[in-house]
C-alpha cells in the first residue's frame, strides 16, 4: 500500500518537475530573446532600418581621425565611428579609456537615437592580447617621460 | 634537452595510461589480479612522470630557455621570478600541463587511499581516471604541446599576459580552479566505476565524500578569488559580469552543490540514485566544457587567450563522455531503482529536492545564456551577446529562493516534521526575517529583491546559528561544559553537519554583500586639477595631489596620489595607477581600494593630461559591504575544512579499529 502510494507520489513529483522545468525553459527562452545584444558595424546597423533605433547594440569600428571632441570638465565625449563605409556620431558621458585616440578600434555599447546619434554607455578600446610593440616613440616611457618623478628617474 | 625530457615523460605517461586502461579491462575479465595491480602502479608512475614534466617546464621558464616553445610564448627576462614561475598556467599549453599534474596527483592519491578495498569498483574508477588522463596527455603531446622546439632561439620573449601579472590573486585563482575542476574527476570516476562494476549501492558516494567536499571547496574558493581579482584589476568596481568564462567556473559549482546535498538523501533514504549519478556526470562534463570555453578561444573574453584546433578535441571528449555515461546509466536502469520514498512534504528531503530543482534550473539558465551566442554565431552567422540583464532577471529570484531554503533545510528533520518541530524551527528565523524586512523598508530600501535578500538572509542566518545554539545548550545541560568546549565538541561530534552550516553562513555573508553592493553602489566621475577636491557619497572627499610616473623593469607606471578625507578629516592615501606592460600599448587599470567592513571606496585613474600631468580623470565608487563577499568566501572555506575533519566518536564508544575505520572512511557520517 505505502509502496503504491510512494510510486504515485513519485509520478506526481516527476510531473511537477517537468511542468516547472518546462515553464522555466519558456521563460529563459523569452528572456534571451529580449536581452540579445547584437554586435554590429555601422553599415550593418543602418541596414536594420527601423529596428536599428533604440535597441541595445554593441557597435564596432574605428575612431575617425580628427573627430574627437572631449570636454574633460563636463566629461562629455563625442566622436565619429566608422567602418570605412558608413559613419555614425557617438556621444557618451564619461571618460574614454586612456588608450582612446584617432584611428583606434573601439567597441561602444548603447543605442542609436532617433536624432541619428549613437548614445553610448560604455566605450571600450578593442582588446588585443597579441604581442604588439608600440610604434617608435609611442611607448609610454617615451610619451610620458616628463611625468617620471625626479627622485626615481 | 628540456624539450626532449618533457615531451618524453608526457609520451610515456600517455602510453602507460592506455596500457593501464587495457590492463584493468583484461585483468577484471580474465581474473588476473596482477594486471589490475599493474594499472595501480601506472597511476603512481604517471604522477612521478607528470611531476617531472612540470618541474622541467618550471626549470625552462626560470632559466629563460627560449628554445622551448611555451617559454618563448610566455617568458620574458624582465618578468620577476615569482610571475615567471606562475606563468606555468598563464596560457593554454602550460595550463593543460599543470592540469595533467593535478589529475595525476588526484589519481595516484585516490587509488592509494582505496587500494585495500576489495572488488572491481576501485580498478574501474582508476581506469576511468586513466582515460581522462590519456585525453589530457594526448593534448600535451599533440595540439597543446608545451615542449615544442623553437629555432632560431629568440633572445627574449613577450612575457605572460599582463592581466596575469598585475595582481597576486592570479597566483591563487588558477591553481584553486584546477584543484576544484580536476577534483570533480574523482567522484565522477567512482560513479562511472560503480556503473561499470555494478556496485551500485552508495559505496562510491561514501568513498568519495571527502573528495567531493574538497573539490567543491577548491572550486568555491577559486570562484571567490576570481571575483576578487576582477574587482581589484578590471577597474569598473564590479566582481561578476556573467562573462562566459566566469559562467564556465560557476556551472559545475552549481551542480556540485546540488550533488553535495542530494547525496545525503541517498545515504539517508536510499532515493535519487540515478539523479546523483546524473549530477556528478554533469558536473564533470561541465568542468570539461568550462576548460573548452576558457581555453579554445571560442568566446572572446578577457580569459580566452588561445585559439586553435584544440576545441575539437574537447568537443569530441565531451560528446564521448556524455554518450558513454548515458549508455552506462541506461544499461543499469533496472538496478538503480530507488528503495526509499518521500514520507511527507514537510521534511528535509523535500527541501533538498527543491534545492536541487532550483540549482538545476540555475545551471540550465546559465548554460543557455552562455552557449546561445556561440550557437547563434555558428548557425546564423550573427555575432550576439546575451546581456547581463538576462542573467540577473532569471537568476536573482533563484538566488533569493535558495537563500530561503538555506534557512528552511536545517530547521526541518528527516522524514516528517511535526507541527511542533516546524514551529520551533521556523518561528524564530521568520520573526527575524519580518523584522529585517520591516527595517529595510523603513530605512528606505525600495528594491524588491534586495529587501527579500536581506529578509531571507536574516532568516537563514538565524536558522543556521540556531542549530549551533541549540546543540551547545544541550551539551552544556548534559555535560556541564563551557560554551567554547561545548561548541568544539559539538562540531567534532558531526563535522560534516556543522561544517555544512558554517558554509551556509559564508553563503549568507556573500549574498548580503552582493545584494547590498549591487543595489547601493554609488558612482562619481570627474576630471580634477592638481589640488582640486571632489566630494563623493558616504561622507568622503578626495584631493588629487600629484600625477607621477615610474619606470619598472617589466612595466611603466603612471599613478595619481590622492588624499582621502572622511567627514572633513584626513583618512589616508590612495594611489590608483595605470600599468603599461611591455609589448602592449594598452594600460591596465589598477584601482586603489580602501576596504572597510561598512563600505569600500574604490578609485580608478581613467585618464590623465598627457603633456604635464596637471589634471586627471577619476572614477570613484562607493560600494557598501563588498568586503563581506570575500569574508563569506573565507567562511565557506572554513566550513569545508570543518566538514573534512574526522568525526570524533563519543568516549564511551568502542575505541580501536572501529573508530579508525570511521576516521578514514567517514562512514556513518550523515548530516541530520
Amino acid at each position: 500500500m505505502s509502496r503504491v502510494r510512494g510510486r504515485g507520489r513519485k509520478l506526481g513529483l516527476i510531473a511537477g518537475m517537468v511542468i516547472i522545468l518546462g515553464g522555466f525553459a519558456y521563460l529563459v527562452y523569452g528572456g534571451i530573446g529580449e536581452n540579445l545584444v547584437y554586435f554590429l558595424t555601422p553599415t550593418e546597423l543602418m541596414e536594420r532600418g527601423e529596428r536599428a533605433y533604440d535597441a541595445p547594440v554593441r557597435l564596432g569600428g574605428q575612431v575617425a581621425p580628427g573627430t574627437i571632441e572631449w570636454d574633460a570638465d563636463a566629461l562629455d565625449l563625442r566622436f565619429e565611428l566608422t567602418d570605412g563605409t558608413k559613419t555614425l556620431t557617438v556621444h557618451s558621458k564619461g571618460a574614454p579609456p586612456q588608450m582612446f585616440r584617432d584611428g583606434i578600434g573601439v567597441v561602444v555599447e548603447g543605442r542609436l537615437m532617433r536624432s541619428g546619434v549613437f548614445e553610448s554607455t560604455n566605450v571600450m578600446v578593442k582588446h588585443s592580447n597579441e604581442y604588439r610593440p608600440p610604434p617608435e616613440g609611442h611607448a609610454p616611457q617615451d610619451l610620458y617621460r616628463s611625468l617620471v618623478r625626479e627622485a626615481e628617474s | 634537452m628540456i624539450s626532449t625530457l618533457g615531451f618524453g615523460t608526457l609520451a610515456i605517461a600517455f602510453a602507460l595510461s592506455i596500457y593501464g586502461i587495457i590492463a584493468v579491462a583484461v585483468g577484471l575479465r580474465r581474473r588476473r589480479p596482477e594486471f589490475v595491480r599493474s594499472a595501480e602502479m601506472v597511476a603512481y608512475v604517471n604522477f612521478g612522470l607528470l611531476t617531472l614534466a612540470n618541474l622541467a617546464m618550471v626549470y625552462a621558464l626560470v632559466t629563460h630557455d627560449f628554445s622551448v616553445s611555451y617559454v618563448a610564448q610566455v617568458g620574458s627576462r624582465s618578468t620577476p621570478l615569482f610571475f615567471t614561475v606562475i606563468s606555468l598556467w598563464s596560457a593554454l599549453e602550460g595550463s593543460i600541463l599543470f592540469w595533467g599534474w593535478v589529475l595525476a596527483a588526484y589519481t595516484a592519491a585516490a587509488v592509494y587511499l582505496h587500494r585495500d578495498r576489495p572488488g572491481p569498483l576501485v580498478p574501474c574508477a582508476n581506469a576511468t581516471l586513466l582515460v581522462i588522463g590519456a585525453f589530457f596527455y594526448m593534448l600535451l603531446i599533440g595540439p597543446a604541446n608545451p615542449f615544442g622546439r623553437v629555432w632560431p632561439v629568440p633572445l627574449d620573449g613577450p612575457g605572460p599576459n599582463p592581466l596575469l601579472q598585475n595582481h597576486l590573486l592570479m597566483a591563487v585563482h588558477p591553481p584553486l580552479l584546477y584543484l576544484g575542476y580536476v577534483g570533480m574527476s574523482v567522484p565522477f570516476a567512482f560513479a562511472v566505476g560503480a556503473l561499470l562494476s555494478g556496485e551500485l549501492d552508495d559505496g562510491w558516494i561514501r568513498m568519495t565524500r571527502r573528495w567531493t567536499i574538497a573539490a567543491w571547496s577548491f572550486l568555491s574558493l577559486a570562484i571567490v578569488a576570481g571575483m576578487w581579482w576582477a574587482y581589484e584589476v578590471l577597474g569598473w568596481g564590479g566582481y561578476w559580469g556573467w562573462d562566459p568564462v566566469e559562467n564556465a567556473s560557476f556551472m559545475p559549482w552549481l551542480t556540485a552543490t546540488a550533488f553535495l546535498h542530494s547525496v545525503m538523501v541517498q545515504e539517508r533514504r536510499d532515493m535519487l540514485k540515478v539523479w546523483n549519478l546524473g549530477l556528478i556526470v554533469s558536473t564533470f562534463l561541465l568542468t570539461i566544457l568550462g576548460t573548452f570555453l576558457t581555453r579554445s578561444g571560442i568566446v572572446s573574453s578577457v580569459h580566452a587567450f588561445a585559439q586553435g584546433t584544440i576545441g575539437y578535441y574537447f568537443l569530441g571528449f565531451i560528446a564521448i563522455g556524455l554518450i558513454a555515461s548515458l549508455a552506462l546509466l541506461a544499461g543499469r536502469g533496472e538496478a538503480l531503482r530507488s528503495e526509499g520514498a518521500l514520507d511527507a512534504v514537510a521534511s528535509r528531503e523535500t527541501v533538498f529536492l527543491v534545492n536541487n530543482l532550483l540549482l538545476t534550473a540555475f545551471t540550465f539558465t546559465v548554460l543557455l545564456g552562455t552557449l546561445f551566442p556561440i550557437v547563434a554565431e555558428a548557425v546564423r552567422g550573427v555575432k550576439v551577446s546575451v546581456g547581463a540583464p538576462f542573467f540577473n532577471r532569471m537568476t536573482v529570484p533563484l538566488c533569493v529562493a535558495l537563500l530561503f531554503l538555506i534557512g528552511v533545510g536545517p530547521a526541518l528533520p528527516w522524514r516528517r516534521a511535526t507541527a511542533d518541530q516546524l514551529r520551533r524551527g521556523l518561528v524564530p528565523p521568520a520573526a527575524a526575517a519580518v523584522l529585517v524586512a520591516g527595517l529595510s523598508v523603513v530605512f528606505g530600501v525600495r528594491a524588491f529583491y534586495t529587501v527579500l535578500a536581506f529578509a531571507f538572509g536574516a532568516f537563514a542566518l538565524v536558522a543556521n546559528v540556531n542549530e549551533f545554539v541549540t546543540g551547545v545548550r544541550a551539551r552544556r545541560r548534559a555535560h556541564g561544559e563551557g560554551v567554547l568546549t561545548a561548541l568544539a565538541r559539538l562540531v567534532r561530534s558531526n563535522p560534516r553537519r556543522y561544517g555544512g552550516y558554517t558554509a551556509h553562513l559564508g553563503v549568507i555573508a556573500m549574498a548580503i554583500g552582493i545584494a547590498a553592493s549591487s543595489t547601493f553602489k554609488e558612482e562619481r566621475q570627474a576630471t580634477l586639477r592638481v589640488g582640486e577636491r571632489l566630494a563623493v557619497p558616504g561622507g568622503f572627499e578626495l584631493r588629487f595631489d600629484e600625477l607621477w610616473a615610474a619606470e619598472e623593469p617589466r612595466r611603466f607606471v603612471v599613478g595619481a596620489d590622492v588624499t582621502v578625507f572622511r567627514e572633513g578629516r584626513e583618512a589616508g592615501q590612495l594611489a590608483p595607477r595605470l600599468n603599461y606592460y611591455r609589448g602592449t600599448d594598452q594600460p591596465l587599470t589598477t584601482p586603489a581600494v580602501r576596504s572597510r567592513p561598512k563600505q569600500d571606496l574604490y578609485v580608478t585613474l581613467m585618464a590623465f593630461d598627457e603633456r604635464d600631468g596637471s589634471s586627471a580623470t577619476f572614477l570613484v565608487l562607493v560600494e557598501p559591504l563588498v568586503i563581506w563577499i570575500w569574508i563569506g568566501g573565507g567562511i565557506i572555506g572554513l566550513g569545508a575544512v570543518i566538514a573534512l575533519l574526522p568525526r570524533r566518536r563519543r568516549r564511551d564508544a568502542t575505541l580501536g579499529p572501529a573508530s579508525a575505520r570511521f576516521a578514514t572512511s567517514g562512514a556513518g557520517e550523515v548530516a541530520g
